[in-house]
């Protein structure tokens, strides 16, 4: 990985998502109508059309659902190999982050495998990593 | 669609010269695909009045796109009745498709359709300036955001995550997807414009070094310099030019699922599995009637899914089809990628596979034609959140 990331521009709306991990937190947002969870976040539902749409805070569990380890130092600095994956929540699985798997060996990362989220600051921005749930 | 079956068709191809850092700017190579889809239709530039391109000039990422509508406009003085160039369309080809409308409406005669792309040679000129719009300590915005945080700087992540979700599935193994690889590089051999002619074994293939798993370097396309031109015509007028029109039989753009790589609902496929299904809803001609397939390989598993999704094979059987390599080379069942596709002639994006399509229905293959006078082809383009299909026939 790289030490000095690329790091998103964060909307006012949301912010919530980017910056919740400094209480230690996974906001995501939810339709206060019908608890659909929109991701990322919107003006609207797309399920119901309910413009109550308010981040609540998820469990931080997921289960890998897919996963790439990546061998190519795309930059001078990067540190290869690293794990790339998405991940789907354990509320909805239909909502997924892309993140990266850290914590253990790579040869352990396997799609289905539990995880859990960690954050990792950079300034202002707690970018949600996960971690196997059950560390050995 | 019955209005650009009616009435819209195919009249000439052109392409610069392929290669790797040629130096030459992209306007240059864009005038010499015209220069050459035009000698090859037998228009001229008066004939012209109207463009199409994708994604219209790009400064952003060097040599991405040097070229736009107005500046091909502009270096031939066109009068135009209608341009258009925007990334936002179903793909790379997604610029066929609103030409064939825009003739099909009746507003336009003859559209330039061109993707031009010299990132070999940008590249090589940047002198130590950051390669990338998505290198280390920069911001990224819009669609990118939630994965290049993450380190997933590069489309063969991307594409990666869901070749191992189809690995996992359906128990394909590198093993078949090599074939992909192994058998653009044969075809090539028979392409004098292709990048890489020298064969490759599987065992190539398998010792070849990993960018992302599961895939390695041969699954990954090469970029190059170079300019292709697909010309739009009324039909016609088509049929009083030098070729015999090339119609669409069938187009499919269709995008049912979230517009993202990591929402979408099913990471063992991508979009361009509504892509193929609609390219069938308008069409009585099946699978089976195919003679020539060139599907888009910026990397290898997203060959393998169009195949998949367009019903040579059905969904997880992919990498049965390909085992061996028998049944896609040039004598077998469905041909693929004949000119070598991306991953061996050059990363042309998109517009390659629509011009290689054209070149087996007119004959025009020579070493690498297909035998027998295919009368239907297939050209495909895009992966990830991007795909078109095209049915294609001669009139």
């Amino acid at each position: 990985m790289i030490a000095n990331r690329t790091m998103p521009v964060v909307d006012p709306s949301e912010a919530h998502f980017w910056c919740g991990g400094k209480e230690g937190r996974l906001l995501i947002s939810r339709c206060q109508s019908c608890s659909e969870y929109i991701h990322p976040t919107g003006p609207i539902c797309p399920a119901c059309l309910s413009r109550e749409i308010k981040p609540e805070a998820v469990s931080g569990k997921a289960v890998i659902s897919t996963f790439t380890i990546n061998y190519q130092a795309w930059f001078p600095d990067l540190e290869v190999p690293y794990v790339v994956a998405i991940v789907e929540l354990e509320e909805q699985p239909s909502v997924r982050l892309m993140t990266n798997i850290v914590g253990c060996d790579l040869e352990s990362v396997h799609i289905g495998m539990k995880v859990r989220v960690i954050f990792k600051q950079v300034d202002e921005i707690f970018l949600p990593l996960f971690e196997p749930e059950v560390t050995a | 669609m019955d209005m650009i079956k009616q009435r819209a068709a195919i009249s000439g191809i052109g392409q610069s010269e392929v290669g790797r850092r040629l130096g030459k700017s992209g306007l240059a190579l864009t005038i010499d695909a015209v220069m050459d889809a035009l000698a090859d239709a037998g228009l001229e530039p008066k004939d012209i009045d109207g463009i199409s391109t994708w994604p219209g000039l790009n400064t952003d990422i060097p040599g991405f796109s040097p070229v736009g509508a107005p500046e091909l406009k502009d270096a031939l003085q066109l009068n135009l009745n209608w341009y258009s160039g925007s990334s936002e369309a179903p793909g790379q080809l997604g610029a066929v498709v609103n030409a064939c409308m825009a003739v099909a409406s009746g507003m336009v005669k003859h559209v330039i359709c061109f993707r031009t792309i010299n990132e070999t040679t940008a590249l090589s000129q940047l002198k130590g300036k950051v390669a990338s719009t998505v290198g280390g300590g920069q911001q990224v915005d819009g669609w990118a955001k939630y994965m290049v945080p993450f380190d997933a700087f590069s489309a063969s992540n991307w594409v990666a995550l869901y070749a191992q979700k189809h690995f996992h599935e359906y128990g394909t193994t590198r093993e078949q997807l090599g074939q992909i690889a192994v058998n653009a590089r044969r075809n090539a051999g028979l392409n004098p414009k292709a990048i890489y002619r020298d064969p490759i074994t599987l065992d190539d293939y398998l010792n070849s070094r990993m960018i992302s798993s599961p895939l390695c370097l041969y699954d990954c396309d090469v970029p190059v310099d170079a300019s292709t031109v697909i010309i739009i015509s009324r039909l016609e007028e088509a049929r009083e030019l030098n070729k015999t029109p090339i119609r669409f039989e069938s187009i499919g753009c269709a995008h049912n699922s979230r517009y993202s790589w990591d929402q979408f609902d099913d990471l063992s496929t991508q979009a361009l599995r509504d892509a193929s299904a609609a390219l069938w809803k308008n069409t009585d001609l099946k699978p089976a009637d195919v003679d020539v397939a060139e599907l888009y390989d910026g990397f290898s598993f997203i060959c393998l899914d169009w195949l998949e999704q367009l019903g040579f094979c059905g969904k997880g059987e992919g990498g049965a089809f390909i085992e061996g390599g028998s049944r896609i080379a040039l004598d077998g069942e469905i041909p693929l990628n004949t000119h070598g596709g991306q991953l061996s002639a050059g990363r042309t994006h998109g517009f390659g596979f629509m011009h290689e399509a054209c070149t087996q229905l007119w004959g025009e293959g020579g070493e690498r034609q297909v035998a027998n006078k295919p009368q239907v082809a297939i050209a495909s383009a895009g992966g990830g959140t991007l795909a078109a299909s095209f049915l294609l026939t001669r009139d």
